[in-house]
């Protein structure tokens, strides 16, 4: 893996820890989590359901505000990070959702033009429509454009979702079990078009997944289990 | 529609195509924001109908200045006006003419139905204090025991005042006395009232034998050219006795409004009304708006997720508000004008929906729609995005 000396990492997470729930219901969620993610890597984090591999995500994107400890995010800590800070942050990650999470009124390409709407409109109105249509082409949907998600199957939904988020030239991708509803093949497609997109741009790319056919894709494989990173390796 | 809207807006109308997204969604939001403004215009226009009715009064007559006795709260109440004072006012050069205005109701009975009638009476010679739609044909009522009759008269049928001519004039029994009523106006009365009657002040004097000349109820003044009213009334209190009011007609008519609209128990009742449907009105369309935001509440966590700030999400809302608003206004304000029509028909009052009214609930509609979507998104700003899928 290629590494710019003196890149710092856009992902540091050091003694992090979450709950979930107030007072006696009050549930530890995530234990002590450290963790630094270099550039440019694909990072895929497992573990069993209830592990808080989602809630790390989460937290990591900018959807959970942080309780206790430190979350370094693209050089800005979210420890007590302001709201607009938190939207500024968001606008430079691409979140791929589990349950693609397209607006069922917007068309293919408007949804992925929402993806760069988010940086503001004034001037690039055709601009974009080139650009959303460009991305779906990449992800191969590009006889697609004009259809609601509504009469797109899964897999061309999740490949809509991967190109919004992909769209805006996002620092980092995040995925959250991009695959888990899709069919081997959908699936497969998926990962491959965010793996070949993220190394041609050299974006940082976290996922989580259990699907075992995606590991040997990653330069590194994190385990959770009941809160905590029990292992760290890297397959290759 | 969604382009102009995308330019319009400078941005994806987002609103525009949830909204049109499900029609069956739309039409039962619109329908909603449709059903708060009738209920707003109904409520409106019967509390209005009151007002102009009470307005009416003041404009059959033509005058400039009216003295009342201090308790005359409406124009049909209060105590008599010593009509010494009339000639009092009448030396001061700024008044050019002046009349008493004498009022009274009578019951006709007639055909089984029981019609109560306002009379209003002056003295017939003084033609300009009549109303111009009148001033031709009081030469009749110079006559003793001849009347003029209401052609809104509730309770009488249309035909029979139709036919009504000098020549062939309807005569009948009012309080033990004949009169004949030998012409017709168009007046209209309220809620205190089936019809009006004129009468000349003597024919008045004779239905109400207890009544006396030198006691009328009003005092109706004209001014002389080139002088103002203020003027002449600061004179006039300065002059006369202190317990008489001595006001514009155009004063005296506000005046009134705001007495039966804020002191009489249906004008009360009716302000009511009309503070009712507003309220259900706006929780009819904050309804609307904060299911349409519930509906939605995954997609907008999504835009929130990928970085858009509260700003757009007020904006999405303020735009579907908008648009349901003027949706809602057109069948809203159509089926008010139906229903306006018929409730005029059915009890011949003034119900009537005017320019400014209708502008105002339109402005009311948007501000109710736009206020209650701000409210409807306060969850969706108060939460993590996390928690919302």
């Amino acid at each position: 893996m290629y590494r710019k000396p003196g890149t710092p990492d856009p992902i540091v997470v050091s003694h992090l820890n979450h709950w979930y729930g107030s007072g006696e219901t009050r549930i530890q969620v995530i234990f002590d989590a450290t963790l630094s993610i270099a550039p440019g890597s694909l990072t895929i984090l497992k573990g069993p359901s209830g592990s808080g591999k989602t809630t790390l995500l989460t937290l990591i994107g900018c959807l959970r505000d942080v309780m206790d400890g430190s979350l370094r995010l693209l050089g800005t800590e979210l420890n007590g990070a302001s709201e607009p800070a938190q939207v500024a942050l968001r606008r430079r990650i691409g979140f791929i959702f589990q349950a693609h999470n397209l607006h069922a009124s917007l068309t293919a390409q408007q949804n992925v033009r929402m993806g760069l709407e988010v940086h503001g409109t004034h001037g690039n109105r055709d601009r974009y429509d080139d650009a959303a249509a460009h991305a779906l082409r990449m992800v191969g949907l590009d006889h697609r454009l004009h259809y609601l998600p509504g009469n797109l199957s899964g897999g061309q939904k999740q490949r809509v979702a991967v190109a919004r988020a992909l769209v805006g030239n996002p620092e980092i991708v995040m995925a959250d079990e991009p695959t888990a509803a899709l069919d081997q093949e959908s699936g497969r497609v998926v990962v491959e078009i965010l793996k070949a997109l993220g190394r041609e741009r050299g974006t940082t790319t976290l996922m989580v997944t259990h699907d075992d056919r995606i590991m040997g894709l990653a330069d590194r494989v994190l385990t959770m289990e009941d809160g905590r990173i029990v292992s760290d390796t890297a397959p290759r | 529609m969604t382009a102009l809207l995308a330019r319009l807006l400078g941005r994806m109308p987002v609103g525009w195509l949830q909204l049109t997204h499900n029609y069956g969604r739309l039409a039962s939001a619109v329908a909603g924001v449709a059903f708060a403004n009738v209920l707003v215009f109904v409520q409106l226009g019967i509390m209005g109908s009151m007002n102009t009715a009470t307005r009416d009064t003041y404009k059959m007559l033509n005058a400039d200045i009216i003295l009342s006795a201090k308790d005359a709260n409406t124009i049909s109440e209060g105590s008599n006006v010593p009509r010494q004072w009339m000639f009092r006012a009448m030396s001061d050069p700024g008044v050019a003419d002046a009349t008493p205005l004498y009022m009274g109701s009578v019951q006709w009975k007639q055909n089984g139905n029981d019609t109560k009638l306002q009379l209003l009476a002056m003295d017939p010679v003084k033609t300009g204090f009549f109303s111009p739609q009148v001033r031709h044909k009081i030469v009749s009522l110079t006559l003793p025991d001849v009347a003029m009759i209401d052609l809104k008269t509730r309770q009488i049928d249309q035909q029979v005042l139709a036919g009504i001519r000098p020549h062939s004039p309807l005569t009948t029994e009012i309080m033990g006395h004949t009169i004949s009523f030998a012409d017709t106006f168009t007046g209209g009365v309220g809620f205190s009232a089936d019809g009006y009657v004129l009468t000349s002040d003597q024919t008045f004097l004779r239905l109400f034998p207890q009544r006396q000349s030198g006691a009328p109820n009003h005092i109706l003044l004209k001014l002389a050219p080139g002088h103002d009213a203020a003027a002449v009334i600061d004179r006039l209190r300065a002059d006369l006795p202190s317990d008489l009011r001595i006001r514009t007609i155009a004063q005296a008519a506000d005046d009134d409004v705001v007495f039966s609209t804020t002191k009489r128990p249906t004008g009360i009742i009716f302000g009511f009304g009309v503070l009712m449907g507003v309220l259900v009105g706006i929780v009819i369309v904050y309804q609307v708006l904060s299911t349409d935001v519930a509906d939605h509440l995954k997609e907008y966590a999504t835009f929130k997720a990928m970085g858009y700030a509260p700003g757009f999400f007020l904006g999405i809302i303020f735009e579907e508000a908008m648009i349901l608003a003027l949706l809602g206004f057109v069948p809203g304000s159509l089926v008010s004008w139906g229903v306006h029509s018929l409730l005029r028909t059915a009890t011949g009052l003034p119900i009537n929906m005017d320019g400014t009214v209708v502008f105002l609930v339109f402005l009311g509609t948007l501000a109710a729609c736009a206020v209650s979507g701000a409210v409807a998104t306060r969850r969706l700003n108060a939460a993590d995005p996390a928690d919302l899928f």
